[in-house]
């Protein structure tokens, strides 16, 4: 049966997926300095967010975490047009994708 | 007319004044500035004559006219009233009168310059200010005008404001007048704390019952006039406060003939005349009125000797002139004081327009030694010229004589007989040692200027070059007469005035002050305390205050002139007009010979007396004396204060203001500008709150 077979997986193995994938993106947000690499570790960040979430949801057989994931995937989608669209803008300032080029507000 | 119309005498001048202001709007307004300011200013002239009929037979309640409340706290009531009385009549007619003959003058004078408006907007102010002084009722009001009436000298000495001299000269004039006005000021506190009133005719009034009945004198009483009198000799000009006079000179020539010359700084004689009865409450005041006159007088007179400067040596003759008013004051005669201040506006204002004219001729120049033999350039000014210094001079019968004489006279008959003084009689010596120096100075100048061989140099002011000749026959040519209107016009009058006011006017002067609140008050029953004598000796014979000639018969009213007294004090005013009769033709003989006849020897003897001529030249040294006492000390005070603030107060704030800075400075290195720095923060935080919050929550 599919759905024993996913009972079978403890909620640890989702909890640790997602725990893998926002530490995956948390460490090329900091490591890198390609504005979109940057962007997509932050997307990456999300999912992670999401997976954990949707566990939870599924553990406690509520919907409300499931209704909440939906809700956030909308906003990033267009939140990622959004942000794609400044990355351009910036691109088109300084003929780079470096981060360090924007380091005006330095004290 | 109906006495009520005085009422509009200060106001009609300060809607002049509010007029010139919007003249100076727009340049085509400029040139109505100047007959609206005669207008305003004769206007007031012709009420005064209107009314005059009127004034003099006012009772109590209607000598004082109200025109509203203006302040009132509690019981302390002050309104904007004026004391009308025949010394106030006497002096709107100077005021009044000469300003609007001065006046017309300017309108010619400033023709052309560039602040012409504003030149006229001082004037109609100045006049607004001198009428409220003289009409006050109360001492708060004729404050009120004194201060006006320096602020307008402040102004137009300051006139040609890109000037430095201009500048600080008028600064010098404002800064001495209140050191004056200060002692002015606590004297109206003092009056007030001891009368309960500054109304003048209820203060007045009751000095001179005080003195009329006997009296000890308080403290107050003795402190009162010392302060009041530390007023009048800042804006008479009388030692120690007399620096800043003569270098008010540096106003336009109208100025200082209205201002610096034949009205404001009579302010101080005025307000002693008014205040007679207070001054005689303390036995020291008068006689120390009558020193510092008398010293003045001479101290001005001899400085007078050796400027070369045109303006420079009117401005001491002034200085001397109201020496010689509060000499007449002071020995009691409010007469010769009042009747002195009237002649002398007429021939002062005379002689420093005249002056005005040879300077306008000459571009500016106003050195002596850079002019001469001017009779055929400007025949006009020149007689114009030698009727204002015959009256100055004191020539038998023009004005000058006259009330110089009743000066001197008054004071030397303080000085003799039974009760005299040795005071006065020497102050009525440096009278007289004074008068030989006026005829010799002023004749000097007039045979200087305009006698000897024509030679003259320009100046090198452009002042009034642009329009103020029609055409473009500018400056750099000859010396040319000034015409008829509206220059010459007034001064003819003026001249008239300077050599037949004194003949003219003697007795309606004696009746007006004998009316006036001006009269000294006379003790009727004289004790004898020790340690008060001296002053009732002096009220003791000042039932001889009006002993002129024309006032004979005062005596008969005074009730107990005795006639010796009367005799004797006839026989004195005689024998002086003979003395100084031969004391100024002598002065002006002497002149005519060392300055016309026979320069060159003058230029020797002042060359073997270098060392006199350089100490009179550069005024005794008083402003270097005064330089090295008074300013450089506070400057040096001011400097440490400026020390203090710079480093010990403004350090604190500094330091208050630096504390921000400094954290902000150790703090700044945070601010990386670089995302992953920030990110990296982030995280670190995160990271340290969830390790806090697991190590204590669970």
């Amino acid at each position: 049966m599919p759905l024993n077979a996913i009972d079978s997986l403890a909620l640890s193995h989702f909890l640790l997926t997602g725990a893998v994938l926002f530490c995956l993106g948390l460490i090329g947000f900091i490591s890198r300095r390609n504005l979109i690499i940057m962007f997509l570790c932050t997307e990456m960040m999300f999912q992670g967010v999401a997976v954990s979430l949707v566990a939870f949801s599924r553990f406690h057989l509520n919907d409300t975490g499931q209704t909440f994931v939906i809700f956030v995937l909308t906003i990033a989608a267009a939140e990622a047009a959004l942000a794609l669209g400044l990355v351009v803008l910036l691109f088109r300032r300084k003929k780079t994708l470096d981060a360090l080029a924007w380091s005006d507000l330095k004290g | 007319m109906p006495i009520e119309l005085i009422k509009l005498v200060p106001w009609i001048p300060l809607l002049g004044a509010a007029l010139c202001g919007v003249c100076c709007m727009k340049p085509v307004w400029r040139k109505a500035a100047g007959p609206i300011s005669v207008l305003s200013i004769f206007i007031p002239f012709l009420i005064t004559c209107g009314v005059y009929s009127a004034a003099k037979h006012l009772n109590d309640t209607q000598q004082v006219q109200t025109v509203y409340s203006w302040i009132g706290v509690g019981e302390f009531q002050v309104n904007m009233a004026y004391f009308i009385d025949p010394l106030t009549m006497v002096m709107l007619f100077v005021v009044t009168g000469i300003g609007s003959l001065i006046a017309t003058y300017a309108m010619g004078y400033m023709k052309g310059d560039r602040g012409y408006a504003r030149f006229f907007m001082g004037v109609s102010l100045f006049i607004f200010a001198m009428t409220t002084l003289v009409m006050a009722d109360n001492l708060v009001l004729l404050y009120l005008g004194w201060e006006g009436v320096g602020l307008c000298s402040y102004l137009l000495i300051g006139y040609y404001y890109d000037k430095p001299f201009a500048v600080a000269a008028a600064k010098k004039a404002f800064i001495v007048n209140r050191i004056g006005d200060l002692g002015f000021a606590l004297g109206i506190f003092l009056t007030y704390m001891t009368y309960h009133t500054v109304s003048l005719s209820v203060v007045t009034d009751m000095a001179r019952h005080a003195v009329e009945q006997g009296f000890d004198p308080t403290t107050a009483d003795l402190w009162i006039p010392f302060l009041l009198m530390l007023g009048a000799f800042g804006k008479s000009a009388q030692i120690p406060l007399h620096v800043w006079l003569p270098d008010a000179m540096a106003g336009p020539t109208p100025v200082s003939a209205l201002v610096h010359a034949a009205t404001m700084v009579t302010a101080g004689v005025y307000m002693i005349a008014r205040l007679m009865p207070v001054f005689q409450l303390s036995p020291y005041a008068l006689p120390t009125v009558a020193t510092v006159g008398g010293v003045t007088a001479l101290f001005a007179g001899t400085i007078a000797l050796c400027q070369y400067d045109l303006k420079k040596v009117f401005a001491y003759s002034t200085v001397s002139q109201l020496g010689y008013m509060f000499l007449g004051v002071g020995a009691l005669s409010t007469f010769g004081g009042i009747f002195h201040l009237f002649t002398h506006a007429f021939f002062k204002a005379l002689l420093f327009l005249t002056a005005g004219s040879v300077m306008h001729a000459l571009a500016g120049q106003l050195d002596l030694r850079a002019m001469s033999g001017l009779r055929h350039k400007m025949p006009v000014t020149c007689w114009l010229m030698f009727a204002g210094c015959l009256a100055l001079a004191g020539f038998p019968f023009t004005a000058g004589f006259f009330s110089k004489d009743t000066i001197l006279a008054e004071a030397m008959v303080r000085g003799t007989g039974e009760h005299g003084s040795t005071l006065f009689f020497w102050l009525a010596i440096m009278g007289l040692a004074t008068a030989f120096l006026t005829a010799f100075y002023t004749f000097r100048l007039w045979f200087r200027v305009f006698m000897g061989p024509e030679h003259f140099e320009m100046g090198d002011d452009d002042h009034g070059a642009d329009d103020a000749h029609g055409d473009d026959h500018g400056h750099a040519h000859e010396p040319h007469e000034m015409p008829w209107w509206p220059m010459n016009a007034p001064l003819a009058v003026l001249a008239v005035g300077a050599l037949f006011a004194g003949l003219i006017f003697s007795g309606w002067m004696t009746t007006n002050i004998e009316e006036s609140t001006a009269q000294p008050a006379v003790a009727l029953n004289i004790q004898t305390d020790p340690q008060t004598a001296p002053a009732y000796e002096i009220i003791a014979v000042s039932d001889q205050a009006d002993t002129h000639a024309a006032a004979a018969d005062s005596h008969a009213d005074a009730g107990h002139g005795d006639d010796h007294e009367a005799h004797r004090a006839h026989g004195i005013h005689v024998l002086l007009k003979w003395v100084s009769s031969f004391i100024a033709l002598l002065g002006i003989a002497l002149a005519g010979y060392f300055h016309w006849l026979n320069r060159p020897l003058t230029d020797q003897i002042a060359k073997r007396f270098s060392g006199v001529v350089e100490v009179l030249y550069n005024k005794y040294y008083v402003d270097e004396l005064y330089d090295l006492t008074i300013v450089k000390p506070l400057r040096r005070l001011g400097h440490g204060f400026y020390l203090f603030d710079q480093f010990v107060i403004n350090g604190l704030v500094m330091t208050v203001g630096y504390l921000p800075r400094l954290v902000g400075w150790s703090v700044r290195p945070t601010q990386s500008g670089q995302i992953q720095g920030y990110g990296l923060g982030m995280v670190m935080g995160m990271a340290l709150v969830a390790l806090l919050v697991f190590k204590w929550a669970f």
